[in-house]
């Protein structure tokens, strides 16, 4: 059986300032696949995710996510989707567990302060679950950020650079995290320096020159 | 989804005591230096006082919104909120919302206490809060609106004031008219009536700009 595409992304283009980072795009992603984005510096890496996540707007070309344009989706879309930036999106003020209970209700899902202790437990942060973030460490502040994947239900994750500060157990994780991911259906598409070797599911290498 | 959005932002306001200490200390003092300066002139101080009191809590929310929306644009917060699955100007109203329960309403509670320096009459005081309880939404509407435009710019804080103080003007020349026909002797409902009906139209429109805003800001 064929799995059948989710995303499909056709002559998309990106125009940053007044230099053209690419142009004429295309891809189309089935279910069950993990996309690596690789390309040096400033070759339009995060540019691309977030275009994917709809927070950019293309200079040109379409997205669409199930046959559907995502414009025209609108919020609907961010129900399918997770984005992981630069930045954790965390706030260094609220422990782990509050940051956790908080980013899902607004994305929807209720979690209860026993869930969402679990769920940081796996993540390798048990004990630290009710420290302010400020007080962690880089490393641990990005995995409360991935503890996300774990609660969150939609099929597209796009994760941009969130390996960096992690340690080796913490890429294991992730790795695991990723192909059940994918086992279930899921789109994986990660913006990365470091190559993420899978298991299971299949692998795209989209290279994006300068 | 409003309820968690403004819970959010209260516990953090909590957790950040001092910013919103600073706001409320600001507009004490500079109320409070207007009749240091003038000296016991009470005639003066009482024709002045509307202004005044008005004037300082424009110039409060100034400082307080720059931080709206900065926090949460410089820890990546705020994209992740541009991607929750309701919404924008739901997100942006909860947000004015949690901003004015924090910034403003401090503002409102107190102003009847620094109004007694002006040698305000209790009935004045009452009106003086209630216009600035009608008022001060429209402050934080408002200005949601430039602080959205300004993020993430440099000198964003002075370009703030340029943008947004200027649109304030209907709510300061109703509200400090409130108060002044009260001194008068005259009705204070007509003034408070525009003041009202500038809050309704601040409540519908602005969470929309803002909206729009934050969009092309975080691009």
């Amino acid at each position: 059986m064929v799995a059948p595409t989710l995303l499909e992304v056709s002559k998309l283009g990106c125009v940053r300032g007044d230099r053209r980072l690419f142009s004429g795009l295309d891809l189309s992603v089935p279910a069950g696949t993990f996309v690596q984005v690789t390309g040096p510096n400033g070759s339009g890496k995060t540019s691309l995710l977030r275009i994917l996540c709809g927070l950019l707007a293309p200079a040109e070309g379409e997205i669409k996510w199930q046959g559907e344009n995502i414009r025209s989706l609108g919020e609907e879309y961010f129900t399918s989707v997770t984005y992981l930036g630069h930045r954790h999106g965390i706030k260094d003020e609220l422990s782990g567990i509050e940051n956790l209970r908080i980013s899902n209700a607004l994305n929807g899902i209720e979690t209860s302060k026993e869930r969402a202790r679990s769920v940081l437990e796996r993540m390798g942060l048990g004990g630290r679950e009710s420290l302010p973030a400020r007080l962690l460490s880089e490393g641990q502040r990005r995995r409360v950020a991935l503890a996300r994947l774990l609660i969150c239900e939609t099929r597209l994750w796009l994760l941009d650079e969130v390996m960096t500060s992690l340690d080796k157990g913490a890429m294991a994780l992730i790795r695991s995290l990723i192909e059940e991911h994918l086992a279930g259906g899921g789109i994986a598409i990660v913006a990365t320096h470091q190559e993420l070797q899978l298991a299971t599911g299949s692998t795209m290498r989209l290279e994006l020159a300068t | 989804m409003l309820r968690w959005i403004v819970w959010r932002d209260l516990t953090l306001a909590w957790r950040r005591r001092s910013d919103m200490l600073s706001t409320v200390f600001f507009f004490v003092i500079v109320v409070s230096l207007f009749p240091l300066g003038i000296g016991p002139e009470t005639q003066l101080l009482r024709s002045i006082a509307p202004g005044v009191v008005w004037v300082a809590a424009l110039l409060a929310s100034m400082l307080s919104l720059g931080r709206l929306f900065a926090n949460d644009f410089q820890d990546g917060t705020l994209e992740q909120l541009l991607l929750t699955p309701q919404p924008l100007f739901l997100v942006v109203l909860g947000k004015v919302l949690a901003h004015w329960i924090v910034a403003e309403v401090p503002l409102v509670l107190v102003a009847p206490l620094v109004g007694l320096q002006f040698d305000l009459e209790k009935e004045t005081l009452a009106v003086l809060l209630i216009s600035l309880l009608i008022g001060t939404p429209i402050l934080s509407l408002i200005g949601s609106v430039g602080a959205a435009l300004t993020l993430g710019l440099r000198g964003g804080g002075v370009l703030i004031s340029l943008l947004v103080l200027p649109l304030y003007i209907p709510a300061l020349i109703f509200g400090a008219g409130a108060v002044e026909a009260t001194i008068m002797g005259t009705s204070p409902s007509p003034h408070l009536s525009l003041l009202g009906a500038f809050a309704i139209v601040s409540l519908i429109f602005s969470p929309w700009a803002t909206a729009a805003a934050l969009r092309i800001s975080v691009e």
